[in-house]
């Protein structure tokens, strides 16, 4: 019945759809063609971070080799410190006024009172009591116990940064010191661990890598990959899949290249974060002071273009994290995802720790922590987030009936700062003053009478614990179950394994139950949808019903 | 029955039809894909398909406005409650009976008042309801700069696709309505020659 038999129809329909495209790259404002050749890509890429992707980082204009002041057999980290400091005299004033050296901190917006040694977390939990283990991520030496001098140049440990021939290792329990002398490592494992060559570290210290950030970056929480889900060992060397920045075969960034320092201070805080950057590109040379570890500040406020412009229109809501990094523990590590200490110290019959281990060899449980779970390519868990971060802290109250966030991500939908975020939120049980109702510190590794770790008794420890740390107690533990967010930024995958769009527009998509976001596809208004689509049919069985009268009619009149 | 064959519809009209149709279509099936209504081709075909189809529409109704302000086609359109109830009454029982139609088709007057009023009721309501819509939704990151910013993307996405059903439900009648001529193919086949079956 229908025909179309004329040439003229699909030539003009050609004209008019090429027209319509040439409108359609008219009206979107980027310059780019539709398809950036791969090449032209990397080539800029190459061009804006100012490396060239082959050639590795340039050598330095000294060889450390060549220093009598380094040709020492030192006996100790802090002697290797003094040879350092001889030359670069303000490295260790500068480390000083870190968060690296004093684990201390206080955020500006609220006042809260953080830092490392302030903070309870629902992983090991708390610093004070438990230096001598918590201080082998340290960047000093002999940060034992309080008395610690925070004034010392000395105790700068240098190396740990600076190391690169990766035969510099701090151990738990040293105090921030590698060992000097053969020891059995892990203890009581029947294994042995050569001293450290000082001289050979100290011969070869270069740029921090990844591998030196690393170091105890991702080891977070007591082991490989446990606490942040997107910064463990795989990052070291990863391939282009797992890190399209951090392609040790491609633009090979290190953490600096983002994480740029000046003097020592580093940019770029889990407790100030910037959760939206709306400045555009850092210019060189620019004096405004910013957090150069955005995404934003190289890759600017407009960054796709062509087929992808449509992107753009994304970011008033969303963190560039939440499509590019599709999901967490991408690097085939598992991520520890929650951790029960409410059952810790269930000992084997002879009184001796148990540890049960999966099929793969990570432990499920441990009579000295409780309980694990792990996962790998984790989906986060998405939130509005302004970049302000209230946290739990030794003294706040709480109630004990709901779960306790140990920090929680402020932002909303309207307050105009925030984006929504890729969060991993690590979940734990963990004791607590079960009559003050606040968290509390625990003596887990140091003092040989109460340490948990030693004698599996949780009230002795909590009791050490919070005496050392001068707080009260009032004698009874109790179990909370806890939640503590980390913003998911690293293991940023290439454009090909970015979320796609359906994993959001569709019903129950990955941010269905966000407040504040209107995403077609996913959020239909349901009457609309029930009256449309029945007048439709109503209309539809209307005309047929119409034609088969008319059908019939006409048989019957011929 | 005797007929008469008349020239109604131009070479650049049918085409105009005929591509309008098929952008109308693809825009029908991927927006309500977009929609969430069914997975077809995926969001991201579906969203592409759609921006292509709606700026070739622009384009295609750039030249259309043109050619109907330039041949005074336009008037076509200007409404007319004259035989509307004959009209009426024919679709609800004549057309049953064979009777003759109450509307005869010219040159001058191709659209029956019934037509006059549904096209007027597309072109002046429909079409700039969903037209302004889409183009919002196109250009949802420049709201802030244009002064939009009060806008919800929710109401805008919410009358795009009440627009939408207004169009479905046009579609449906159209289709069946074209059967609706002197025979049942004599529309379809003047809106593909030009060429329209009357009665004497």
């Amino acid at each position: 019945m229908f025909k179309f038999n004329s040439k003229g129809l699909s030539l003009a329909m050609t004209f008019v759809m090429s027209l319509g495209m040439s409108w359609s790259v008219m009206a979107s404002d980027a310059p780019a063609p539709d398809k950036v050749p791969e090449k032209v890509v990397t080539a800029a890429a190459a061009d804006v971070f100012g490396v060239a992707v082959e050639a590795k980082a340039k050598k330095s204009t000294a060889d450390h080799s060549k220093f009598k002041e380094l040709d020492v057999n030192f006996k100790d980290g802090p002697a290797v410190t003094k040879a350092c400091i001889s030359c670069h005299t303000e490295a260790s004033k500068q480390i000083h006024k870190t968060t690296h050296w004093s684990w201390d901190y206080i955020n500006a917006d609220t006042k809260q009172h953080l830092g490392k040694k302030n903070v309870i977390n629902n992983y090991c939990t708390s610093v004070p009591s438990n230096y001598k283990f918590c201080t082998a991520c340290h960047v000093g030496y002999g940060w034992e116990d309080e008395n610690f001098d925070f004034k010392s140049e000395e105790n700068v440990d240098c190396l740990v940064c600076h190391d690169t021939t990766a035969s510099y290792k701090k151990l738990p329990g040293l105090a921030g010191h590698p060992n000097y002398k053969t020891i059995e490592w892990p203890p009581h494992s029947g294994k042995f661990k050569a001293p450290v060559d000082l001289k050979k570290v100290a011969q070869n210290v270069g740029k921090t890598s990844r591998a030196t950030c690393g170091a105890c970056h991702f080891r977070g929480g007591g082991g490989d990959a446990v606490k942040h889900g997107d910064l463990d060992s795989s990052l070291t060397n990863p391939d282009r899949y797992l890190d399209v920045h951090m392609d040790a075969k491609g633009l090979d960034f290190s953490c600096a290249k983002c994480h740029t320092s000046d003097s020592h201070e580093v940019a770029g805080s889990r407790y100030a974060p910037t959760a939206k950057d709306d400045k555009g590109t850092q210019i060189r040379g620019s004096l405004e002071e910013r957090n150069a570890a955005t995404c934003v500040a190289c890759h600017g406020n407009v960054p796709h273009s062509g087929e992808f412009a449509k992107m753009n229109e994304h970011t008033d809501k969303l963190a560039c994290q939440t499509c590019h990094i599709p999901a967490y523990a991408r690097g085939d590590l598992v991520t520890k995802m929650t951790w029960d200490w409410s059952t810790l110290g269930d000992l084997d019959e002879n009184g001796h720790r148990k540890q049960i281990y999966g099929s793969e060899g990570k432990a499920l449980y441990d009579s000295k922590k409780g309980h694990f779970t792990y996962e790998r390519y984790v989906i986060p868990e998405y939130q509005w987030f302004n970049g302000e971060v209230e946290f739990t802290l030794a003294d706040t109250v709480f109630d004990p009936n709901q779960v306790l966030k140990i920090n929680s991500f402020k932002g909303s939908a309207n307050d105009g700062k925030s984006r929504v975020w890729p969060t991993k939120v690590f979940r734990g049980k963990q004791m607590y003053d079960k009559v003050k109702n606040t968290l509390v510190v625990t003596s887990l590794s140091d003092d040989p009478e109460t340490a948990l770790w030693k004698n599996y008794d949780i009230n002795k420890a909590v009791e050490y614990g919070m005496k050392y740390a001068g707080k009260e107690f009032s004698g009874e533990v109790g179990w909370i179950s806890t939640e503590m967010s980390w913003p998911i930024t690293h293991m940023v995958a290439p454009k090909e394994d970015v979320v796609a769009c359906h994993q959001c527009h569709r019903e129950n998509g990955r941010l269905a139950g966000i407040e504040g976001l209107y995403i077609p596809g996913a959020n239909n208004t349901p009457w609309i949808d029930k009256i449309g689509f029945a007048i439709a049919f109503l209309t539809l069985i209307g005309v047929l019903l119409h034609g088969l009268i008319r059908f019939v009619m006409h048989k019957r009149g011929g | 029955m005797a007929a008469e064959r008349i020239y109604i519809f131009k070479l650049f009209e049918r085409f105009w039809h005929w591509s309008q149709a098929l952008l109308i279509i693809t825009m029908l099936i991927t927006g309500f894909e977009i929609h969430g209504s069914y997975d077809l081709l995926g969001f991201h075909t579906a969203t592409e398909t759609h921006t292509v189809a709606a700026w070739t529409l622009v384009g295609l109704w750039v030249f259309a406005i043109f050619w109907h302000f330039t041949t005074g086609e336009w008037k076509q359109y200007i409404p007319t409650m004259e035989k509307v109830d004959a009209m009426l009454k024919f679709y609800l029982t004549g057309i049953f009976t064979d009777a003759p139609h109450p509307f005869k088709q010219t040159t001058v007057r191709k659209h029956n008042p019934l037509q006059r009023l549904a096209y007027l009721f597309v072109l002046a309501f429909i079409n700039p309801l969903i037209w302004t819509t889409g183009w919002f939704y196109l250009f949802y990151g420049s709201w802030e700069n244009w002064g939009f910013g009060w806008l919800s993307l929710e109401y805008v996405a919410m009358f795009h696709v009440i627009a939408a059903f207004m169009m479905l439900i046009f579609f449906i009648a159209h289709i069946y309505l074209a059967t609706a001529g002197h025979t049942v193919t004599s529309h379809i086949k003047a809106m593909i020659t030009g060429w329209e079956e009357v009665e004497d």
